[in-house]
């Protein structure tokens, strides 16, 4: 008897847990929409921010930034991205070198990203004379992001059944014929979802960008011009002004984006393993 | 003739092509080490590394560069954050690896990667506009580590439950038939069997956690006041690491700035220790199963 009833308290916690932490989600999203959403308008999309201490104006010069930093970053990240990945999947011995190569993508992952704006700050901003711009805070991303894309992509590439690899060979394919033409085409889903996953990185993203792309409000005209995400735009307009309402309306855009996002790579990786699965 | 000499031309050289992409990675890391080193050096030359990491004065204006208040700081509130993230992120992911059934963990999966995409800025508005008012109730300003630990409680809560949950799911399918056909119950199994078996799994899941924590910079600012004073209640303003560089690089110079590289430089060694931690911590769960 003593025993079930402990089954019973201790199942209570447990989905009391899980309970808890949907409520949180649902604060969260619930109280940002709700607050949010009344301040989204065509104005609010379509027109630039005043800028400065007021507050004032819309966001669609940040929009802008936003979506240049995320092609300008994506841009950068693919070669080396998919590179390092097709290396540690299809090449990669068990040996010292190896180790080497996966203790580096390892630690960059856990390193700050405020520590990785530092380094874009003296690099980039400093050393190389981007100044505070879109290439700087791009590169710095690209420094973010390659760990956690590399490891998708090698999932992505290592889920590929072996017999594609041997049915290419045995027609007379070399090994890189057989990765560029069978296995990269047959992981793209998975690298797919990998890069969504990095844009919603990018949009989210601050710290790394606050110290690399100065935050100037005006529309963006070059690589080398400065400017502000929409998360660095709620950022100053949470610190510095007193527009909490434009800030909530900004935060409910970064949530629908956010939304919009992981339904995608659900639906994606939900499609992926159903053709695998069927397939094989 | 030409092209069967190209392709194997091709062959052999797209190995080293892909080699250096991989060695990327790498490279940025030393550059990253080398670099933050560099800036931050006159800072530990000039303040001394003992003054610098133990001393309680940060006064940039007469360049009185301590640390100790912001160490203490980012101690405070991830220890908060980890305190109320552990129980509740094992309890989820005891729920979504054994006990929910396939209709619930459809729904809350997703409501956990969900928390991971929020950027933090999100967190920390919703930390000014409705966490902070809540602290400010019962005493003080509400900038607080108490509110602090909230916000850095709802960031890590995904990284422990989804860390956790794979280890408890690693566990081998006859540990838990053999304890259920000794005539233990399902809470018994899952407490004396399932989590001791999962046991480095779920360590390694609180120590990224911790990382992650510690490593917070924008989220932190908005909510926790910054001042920079070691804090005596959770009711007290403080500053973290992170948070420091964050709240005052967009207007440092000279040595000020050295000694926000400085910190930097602190922050990276810490984050090598914490992984490095949850590394061993992984590889030996792998090991074991």
């Amino acid at each position: 008897m003593h025993a079930k009833a402990t089954h019973r308290l201790a199942m209570a916690l447990i989905w009391g847990s899980g309970f808890i932490t949907v409520l949180i989600l649902f604060l969260i999203i619930g109280y940002v929409l709700a607050r949010g959403l009344p301040g989204i308008g065509f104005d609010f999309l379509f027109s630039a921010p005043k800028g400065g201490l007021s507050g004032e104006g819309g966001i669609s010069t940040t929009i802008v930034a936003t979506i240049y930093l995320i092609a300008l970053t994506v841009a950068i990240l693919i070669i080396p991205g998919i590179g390092a990945a097709i290396y540690l999947s299809e090449y990669a011995k068990d040996n010292w070198l190896t180790r080497l190569i996966r203790y580096g993508v390892e630690t960059l992952a856990g390193v700050p990203s405020i520590v990785l704006g530092l380094f874009g700050f003296v690099l980039f901003v400093t050393a190389l004379h981007f100044r505070f711009s879109l290439l700087s805070g791009a590169l710095t991303l690209v420094c973010l992001l390659l760990p956690t894309f590399i490891r998708t992509s090698e999932e992505a590439l290592k889920a590929v059944p072996r017999g594609h690899r041997e049915a290419a060979l045995a027609l007379g394919s070399t090994k890189w014929q057989a990765i560029l033409h069978v296995v990269l085409p047959a992981a793209l889903p998975g690298i797919i979802t990998g890069f969504i996953l990095c844009i919603g990185r990018i949009v989210g993203e601050t710290a790394c960008l606050y110290v690399t792309m100065g935050g100037s409000a005006a529309m963006p005209t070059s690589l080398l011009s400065g400017g502000r995400t929409l998360s660095l735009h709620l950022f100053y307009l949470a610190m510095e002004t007193n527009a909490f309402e434009k800030a909530m309306a900004t935060g409910a855009v970064l949530i629908i984006i956010v939304l919009i996002i992981n339904t995608i790579t659900n639906w994606i990786s939900y499609r992926f393993q159903a053709r695998m699965h069927g397939g094989a | 003739m030409y092209r069967i000499v190209s392709r194997y031309f091709v062959d052999r050289n797209a190995k080293y092509l892909v080699l250096l992409c991989a060695s990327t990675s790498f490279i940025i890391l030393a550059a990253i080490a080398i670099f933050t080193l560099r800036e931050g050096l006159p800072a530990f030359q000039q303040v001394g590394l003992f003054d610098f990491i133990f001393g309680t004065e940060w006064r940039p204006t007469l360049d009185k560069f301590g640390i100790a208040p912001m160490i203490v700081g980012s101690l405070a509130v991830t220890f908060g954050a980890m305190i109320l993230a552990i129980p509740l992120g094992v309890g989820c992911a005891v729920l979504l690896a054994e006990v929910a059934p396939a209709k619930v963990r459809r729904f809350l999966r997703p409501a956990v990667e969900l928390l991971v995409g929020i950027p933090s800025v999100v967190y920390g508005l919703v930390g000014i506009l409705l966490v902070v008012p809540t602290i400010r109730q019962i005493a003080g300003t509400g900038y607080s580590v108490a509110a602090g630990a909230l916000v850095l409680m709802a960031m890590v809560l995904p990284t422990v439950i989804s860390i956790s949950e794979d280890s408890i799911r690693a566990v081998p399918r006859i540990y838990k038939e053999g304890s259920l056909a000794l005539g233990a119950t399902h809470w018994q199994t899952i407490w004396h069997v399932m989590i001791p078996a999962a046991r480095s799994g779920i360590v390694a899941s609180i120590i990224l956690g911790i990382g992650r924590a510690i490593g917070e910079a924008m989220a932190m600012i908005m909510v926790i006041g910054n001042a920079v004073q070691i804090p005596t209640s959770p009711l007290d303003s403080t500053r973290t690491l992170a948070g420091g560089i964050a709240v005052e690089i967009a207007y440092a110079g000279g040595l000020h700035e050295n000694a926000l590289f400085a910190i930097g430089v602190v922050l990276f060694i810490l984050i090598m220790i914490i992984n490095s931690f949850a590394l061993i911590a992984m590889r030996r769960g792998r090991e074991r199963t």
